[in-house]
């Protein structure tokens, strides 16, 4: 097969499919129940010092 | 402090530079290399200057090291201050030439190389310059680290000084690739990866050698626009020259991947040089301001996501109705659409981080800078969506619209949001009280707003009688008008247009001018804003 058919094949299947899954699991892990207190922590690491 | 391995790397270097004068293959190369001979050969003579002899064991005298390197920052803030001074002054200069086109002087004056002199100037010089101090100092305070690498930071700031002389010396000489925004040919574009990757090497082992657990996230927007910054260039600037000791090149694609490649780059330069790098700065500068964390950081992990995920397909978009295949074409312009949610969402984020310190708007005037930054962030990515959508690109493409657009964005939020970055700064480097003059960020401010607005303004109205104009046929299947009518039509907008990158200079120049008396150590007697005067009896 062609270089590009094979690479475009990959990037229209798998690669999509990878890309919006990993993409979902990012947004649902900041999402996640609990991590407020963590996320409300980390917002005041600039505030800390100096 | 001596730097041995320094000096001798710079005398080195001015000796190469004068051979590649000598061997040249054409004169535009040796040229070019006159001029780094010059630069390098005055630096190896400063470098030689300062070298102190003492003799062998005598106590030399070593600068205390503070906790933070700062000293390459401070150089970095005033690094800023200096080019943005003088890319909006040849942005002045620019926009009198449209309108006054005597003033084109050739054969090194001509707007065809003046104008990336400007938009290099403003882009790489002040906003490049701002990214690297800003991010050193963010990456320090967050990381609870010093600066990794040791005098790697000082490379990275005079390495990227010589990139943008080069550059804008090539410009100037007629030396251009022709890529918008990549104009520089490829022995410049080497060089500029070199320092690029020490940069790399500098902020990500600076995160490495973190104390504190989290990395807090204008760090990783910082680290997104360096990474990306570096693929895009590395790959946009394949180019094979046809002499090791000449000036041209030719690019690794052909036609339109050719011009696919150069628009990939192109819009990913905005997304993360002109916009990740800065929602760094907003990230840390706007808390730091008005003391208070960020609104939502949650909101803020998912806005980098989304922002990283969905701009780098958007560069199609500047490809309308060409060569592009028609669904490469309406993936750029939904991508482009797409990104309008992070952008408000981001820009929700920085405004309402002032929720419940909204008077600071009224009495700080750095505060109402930074909100005023972050309102044109919202209405410029509004507004480059709506022209990414094709019915309405076929009218806005190739007119002052698009101009009038991009200054809305980079002088709106760029520029606000690195001056008010800068104002904040320069006390906390030079351990001042406050700024020599807060009545003077005020007058900054007003004439830095009205002359965007005006200059916004004045471009939609030319942008769209342009866009008009060029589309009117009579009734018999004629164009209406000639290009050249459409031209002499645009001389008002054009005066007017230089009228609001006046006042946008004149503010620029009042900043140079607080900033220097702040660091010599003045401070200007006036009463604060939001304070009442002491003298001041309540009636009874």
């Amino acid at each position: 097969m062609e270089t590009y058919t094979a690479l475009r094949q990959f990037a229209d299947s798998w690669g999509l499919l990878a890309m919006a899954l990993f993409f979902a699991g990012v947004i649902l892990f900041t999402l996640r129940p609990g991590s407020k207190s963590h996320a409300n922590e980390a917002a005041q690491i600039p505030l800390k010092e100096d | 402090m001596n730097y041995p391995l320094e000096t001798a790397a710079l005398v080195i270097g001015t000796f190469l530079a004068l051979l590649g004068a000598a061997y040249a293959h054409d004169s535009l190369f040796s040229a070019h290399m006159w001029v780094l001979f010059l630069v390098l050969g005055i630096s190896s003579i400063v470098m030689l200057r300062r070298v102190s002899f003492a003799p062998a064991g005598a106590p030399r005298s070593v600068p205390v090291k503070s906790e933070y390197f700062d000293e390459v920052i401070k150089y970095g803030t005033i690094a800023t201050v200096f080019w943005g001074v003088v890319g909006f002054l040849v942005g002045l200069v620019v926009a009198l030439q449209l309108a006054f086109p005597d003033l084109n002087i050739e054969p090194w004056l001509n707007f065809g190389r003046t104008r990336p002199l400007h938009t290099s100037a403003v882009i790489f010089a002040f906003g490049g310059n701002a990214l690297i101090a800003t991010s050193f100092y963010v990456v320090q305070r967050t990381c609870r680290a010093r600066l990794f690498g040791g005098n790697l930071g000082w490379f990275v700031f005079w390495g990227y000084q010589l990139f943008i002389v080069m550059a804008a010396t090539g410009y100037l000489l007629g030396i251009t690739q022709g890529k918008e925004y990549a104009e520089p040919e490829w022995y410049v574009d080497i060089w500029l990866t070199i320092v690029w990757v020490a940069y790399l090497v500098v902020f990500l082992g600076t995160i490495l050698m973190r104390k504190e657990p989290h990395i807090y996230v204008a760090n990783w927007f910082y680290l997104a626009f360096i990474v990306t910054i570096a693929m895009l260039h590395i790959v946009n600037n394949l180019a094979m020259p046809v002499s090791f000791l000449g000036v041209k090149s030719y690019s690794a694609f052909s036609g339109v991947q050719d011009a696919l490649t150069q628009w990939w780059y192109g819009h990913n330069a905005v997304g993360f040089f002109l916009t990740a790098g800065f929602l760094g700065m907003m990230y840390y500068f706007i808390p730091k301001q008005v003391n208070r964390p960020v609104y939502s950081y949650r909101l803020s992990i998912i806005h980098f996501w989304a922002l990283i995920f969905m701009y780098i397909w958007a560069g199609p978009h500047h490809l309308h109705y060409t060569a592009l295949p028609d669904w490469a074409q309406t993936l750029g312009m939904v991508f482009s659409i797409m990104l309008w949610m992070p952008s408000w969402g981001g820009m929700i984020n920085g405004l309402m981080t002032l929720s419940g310190a909204w008077d600071r708007i009224r009495t700080d005037p750095i505060v109402r800078m930074m909100v005023m930054a972050v309102a044109f962030y919202g209405m410029a990515t509004f507004e480059g969506p709506m022209m990414s959508v094709k019915a309405v690109n076929s009218l806005s493409h190739y007119t002052d619209w698009t101009i009038g657009h991009v200054h809305s964005g980079a002088l709106g939020w760029n520029g606000m949001i690195t001056f008010g970055a800068i104002y904040f700064l320069v006390p906390k480097l030079w351990n001042r009280n406050r700024l020599y003059s807060i009545q003077l960020v005020n007058w900054h401010f007003w004439l830095a707003t009205l002359g965007i607005v005006l200059y916004a303004a004045v471009m939609w109205v030319a942008g769209i009688q342009q866009g008009l104009m060029w589309r009117e046929y009579d009734d018999q299947g004629f164009l209406v008008y000639s290009f050249a009518e459409s031209v002499a039509a645009m001389f008002p907008y054009y005066l007017l247009r230089a009228l609001g990158g006046l006042m946008f200079l004149a503010g620029a120049l009042i900043m140079a001018f607080n900033v220097t008396m702040t660091i010599l150590g003045h401070e200007r007697q006036e009463r604060t804003p939001g304070v009442a005067p002491a003298g001041l009896q309540p009636a009874e």
